[in-house]
């Protein structure tokens, strides 16, 4: 089933519409092996539990706002020959947890897509979702680039900028985008500076009597032993 | 109200388990003392799994890691913030302060920044350098060998320097400096400002058998699973229990108030448990506050007694005075040749492996006090807010800003790591006329008379300030860096955080030589009442333009020695 045939499914009916948009989601195992989902086993106290589980049993976003935030996302984020689209890796799913969460960005969410439908009813005389590909990004193209935009579609700018920003940041935290990034961290190791390849690209060296004075990564097991003066001696 | 252990009579009661009240809790047990620690908040063990959140991706976290729940985002180790509910603080109008706290064993030091600074010689003295504010009744002297007990104990990464005002220790080799940090160290030295190796609490080095050693995560605000930076309860309350030290945690324990006898002298402590919600008493030979410096002094000024009307320790009026927080301010630039980055693992230790100490002469200068200097950026982990305004800097290099579709994931990749920043921590000048008190009709959840503030800044902070945003500008410039936003002005304060922001607040229990003008002696003892310590930054008579942990943990040590000692004695 292709994106926009999804879409106007979902526009159907509730049931019918429940039931395409589980069965276009990755299964459950898929998604907690990617981590997509929270089983609360991030150091909670009971108070921020209880919290976690109450906004998760909330509901904020109507199924045509669902909807939306979903073509938004690929949109702003498709697919990459490496890298799977911004649905893909769930984020319409955490743009609906975050605006329960951070009860600030419910209105100008709310808000932005009904400019967006009423500036795509007026273009288009429909919905923004039920648009064609060519005449979302018409509409994008004049809200997307705020140096350019029309001082009467500042709303509209408005509104983007934050969906544009909740979409990169869903997409860069999630594994796929962490992956996508290519960071090399949260992990153990042991820091030894800056790869040799690097300093070089960038013109610079540390200093000898700098370099003396750091960790000889080979000690780092000997307990510390010092003098007198306090001088490290091992 | 009940007694809790009716006929258990402690030899010291500590009142929080912070830095002071941990090392107190170390010191004294260790001596064979009976003693009570009494924590506002739950247990906490950064390597119990229910509660660690180190080495968790953000995606392990629904909101990606941000800061609607603790303000300093998900996996902080903090469990409170700037507003606590139940637990209010207020202000008088007109006048700011913001007071961060964190329940939990090991308070503030399970999230602090482990910048792990001696006071120099002059910092205690520094009335007699400009005349301002106060000197110390103690000088660096007094201090020296508890710092370098506090070093060898705890573990400090550093460098021996001869700075005359920036002590060296017994110092752990530091790490090497990241990229963005050789670019701080290159600009900074073309505009004559030095830069040395940080000097920080984590172990780049095994320092005994029982602590792991940093694996470089970056990730010390989380609290460390195998020990290897410092916080009260893996550092020093856990090894005092596995010492065999007789110690009972009483957790979720919020003290109301110091219980004293006719003649004026600590029988114990009152606790409201948040468990039930019903007040409990202890008994105990001596009392040792250290639950925050404002926390203490509102403990003492809630003490009242025939014989101490005022609160315990308050015949001066100087509980709760000369709250003095540090003064700090923070500039960012992007610097286009850490562009289209090459991409490897720079996590290091959590903060700045290179600082710069105060470096410049006051009598020059139209300000008086010191600033260090804190250098940040790199390619971090992302969290929440990461991707925001995405590609906001191309207007630096002519390229379009915003759009959509497969030019992002460019625009991401060619900016990750290019933002750094410096922020400004400088000492402000202690002043009566700063302070903390009850407020006379607000209590919290528990019925506790809470804290209302009144803090402002003078031109000294302000002026401390604009010079600091030059020094920035200066610094950020010679790294070939394009500015970001605006320089604030006058009508800003030149950016001057907020007090309290910076999380130094000191001061409010003041040390001194004259009962009139001070709270306790040179020993942190009460003048009112000599059973009773205050071990946390209270004491302190003036803030340095340094951090004040590694100076709590070592006049904490020497207080709790001084008590061994009154104790046996018998003068307490």
């Amino acid at each position: 089933m292709d994106r926009r045939d999804t879409i106007k499914s979902m526009l159907v009916g509730s049931i019918a519409g429940g039931l395409i948009l589980s069965a276009c989601q990755p299964d459950a195992d898929e998604k907690k092996k990617s981590g997509e989902t929270s089983d609360g086993l991030y150091g909670r106290t009971e108070k921020e539990k209880a919290h976690d589980l109450k906004v998760m049993g909330e509901t904020f976003f109507n199924e045509h706002e669902v909807a939306t935030i979903a073509v938004l996302c690929d949109l702003i984020l498709p697919a990459s020959a490496s890298a799977g689209s911004a649905v893909d890796a769930g984020v319409p799913e955490f743009i609906s947890f975050i605006a329960r969460d951070i009860q600030s960005h419910q209105l100008p969410l709310r808000g932005g897509m009904m400019w967006l439908d009423h500036e795509a009813t007026k273009r288009f005389t429909q919905a923004f979702i039920l648009c064609s590909i060519d005449q979302q990004k018409q509409i994008l193209d004049t809200i997307a680039y705020p140096e350019d935009a029309a001082p009467e579609s500042a709303q509209g700018v408005k509104f983007f900028t934050l969906m544009r920003n909740l979409v990169l940041t869903g997409y860069y935290t999630s594994r796929m985008g962490i992956d996508d990034l290519g960071y090399q961290g949260n992990t153990p190791n042991t820091w030894d500076g800056v790869p040799d390849t690097v300093l070089a690209k960038h013109g610079l060296a540390y200093e000898e009597e700098w370099l003396a004075k750091c960790i000889d990564q080979e000690k780092r097991a000997v307990v510390a032993e010092w003098d007198a003066e306090g001088n490290l001696v091992n | 109200m009940q007694d809790k252990n009716s006929s258990k009579v402690y030899d010291v009661i500590i009142v929080g388990s912070g830095a002071g009240g941990g090392m107190a809790t170390k010191v004294l047990s260790e001596a064979g003392l009976k003693v009570a620690v009494v924590e506002a908040g739950p247990h906490f063990d950064p390597a119990d799994p229910a509660q660690r959140t180190q080495m968790k991706w953000p995606y392990e976290s629904p909101r990606r890691g941000a800061g609607s729940q603790r303000p300093f985002g998900d996996f902080d180790s903090a469990y409170g913030g700037w507003e606590i509910d139940g637990e209010p603080y207020t202000r008088v109008p007109g006048t700011k302060f913001d007071w961060f706290r964190s329940h939990m064993l090991g308070g503030r030091t399970n999230h602090w920044g482990r910048i792990s600074l001696r006071f120099g010689p002059n910092d205690f003295k520094h009335k007699s350098i400009d005349g301002l504010g106060d000197d110390w009744p103690i000088g660096y002297d007094d201090v020296k060998p508890y710092y370098n007990k506090v070093d060898k104990l705890i573990g400090v990464f550093g460098t021996k320097e001869n700075l005359p005002n920036e002590p060296d220790g017994y110092f752990l080799p530091p790490p090497k400096p990241r990229l963005h940090e050789l670019y701080f160290i290159k600009g900074s030295k073309k505009v004559g400002v030095p830069v040395i190796p940080a000097r920080m609490s984590m172990l780049t080095k095994k320092i005994n058998n029982d602590r792991g050693v940093c694996y470089y995560c970056g990730q010390c605000s989380r609290g460390c699973s195998v020990y290897a930076d410092f916080s009260a309860g893996t550092c020093l309350i856990f090894p005092a229990q596995k010492a065999g030290g007789q110690i009972d945690l009483y957790v979720n324990s919020v003290v109301r108030e110091v219980i004293t006898n006719d003649e004026g002298k600590a029988t114990g402590v009152t606790y409201i448990s948040k468990d039930d919600r019903k007040e409990y008493s202890l008994k105990g030979k001596v009392v040792v506050l250290a639950a925050s410096a404002c926390s203490s002094a509102r403990i003492l000024l809630n003490s009242k007694s025939k014989q101490h009307p005022n609160g315990l320790g308050n015949s001066s009026g100087m509980v709760g005075k000369y709250l003095h927080d540090s003064t700090g301010a923070s500039r960012a630039a992007f610097i286009p040749a850490l562009m289209n980055r090459d991409i490897y693992n720079e996590d290091g230790v959590g903060g700045m492996h290179i600082y710069t100490p105060w470096w410049l002469d006051n009598r020059k200068l139209d300000f008086p006090r010191g600033y260090h200097l804190e250098m940040w950026g790199g390619m971090g982990m992302p969290s929440y807010g990461f991707g925001f305004n995405v590609n906001d800097l191309n207007k630096h290099i002519g390229e379009k800003v915003g759009g959509y579709g497969e030019q992002l994931r460019a625009d991401v990749k060619k900016f990750y790591g290019s933002v750094v920043g410096i922020s400004g921590r400088g000492e402000c000048i202690a002043r009566e006329d700063n302070y903390c008190e009850l407020d006379p009709e607000v209590v919290d959840e528990f019925g506790i008379p809470v804290l209302r503030f009144n803090y402002t800044w003078t031109e000294h902070e302000r002026l401390q300030a604009k010079h600091m945003h030059n020094t920035f500008e200066e610094i950020l410039d010679a790294m070939g860096g394009k500015i970001l936003g605006e320089k604030p002005g006058k009508e800003d304060d030149y950016g001057l955080a907020a007090p309290g922001r910076i999380i130094h607040e000191v001061g409010t229990t003041r040390m001194g030589n004259d009962p009139n003008k001070s709270v306790t002696n040179a020993y942190e003892q009460l003048h009112d009442a000599n059973n009773v310590f205050v071990v946390d930054g209270g004491p302190f008579v003036s803030q340095a333009d340094k951090n004040p942990t590694w100076t709590i943990l070592a006049l904490a040590w020497r207080t709790s020695d001084y008590i061994v000692d009154q104790l046996k004695k018998r003068n307490i």
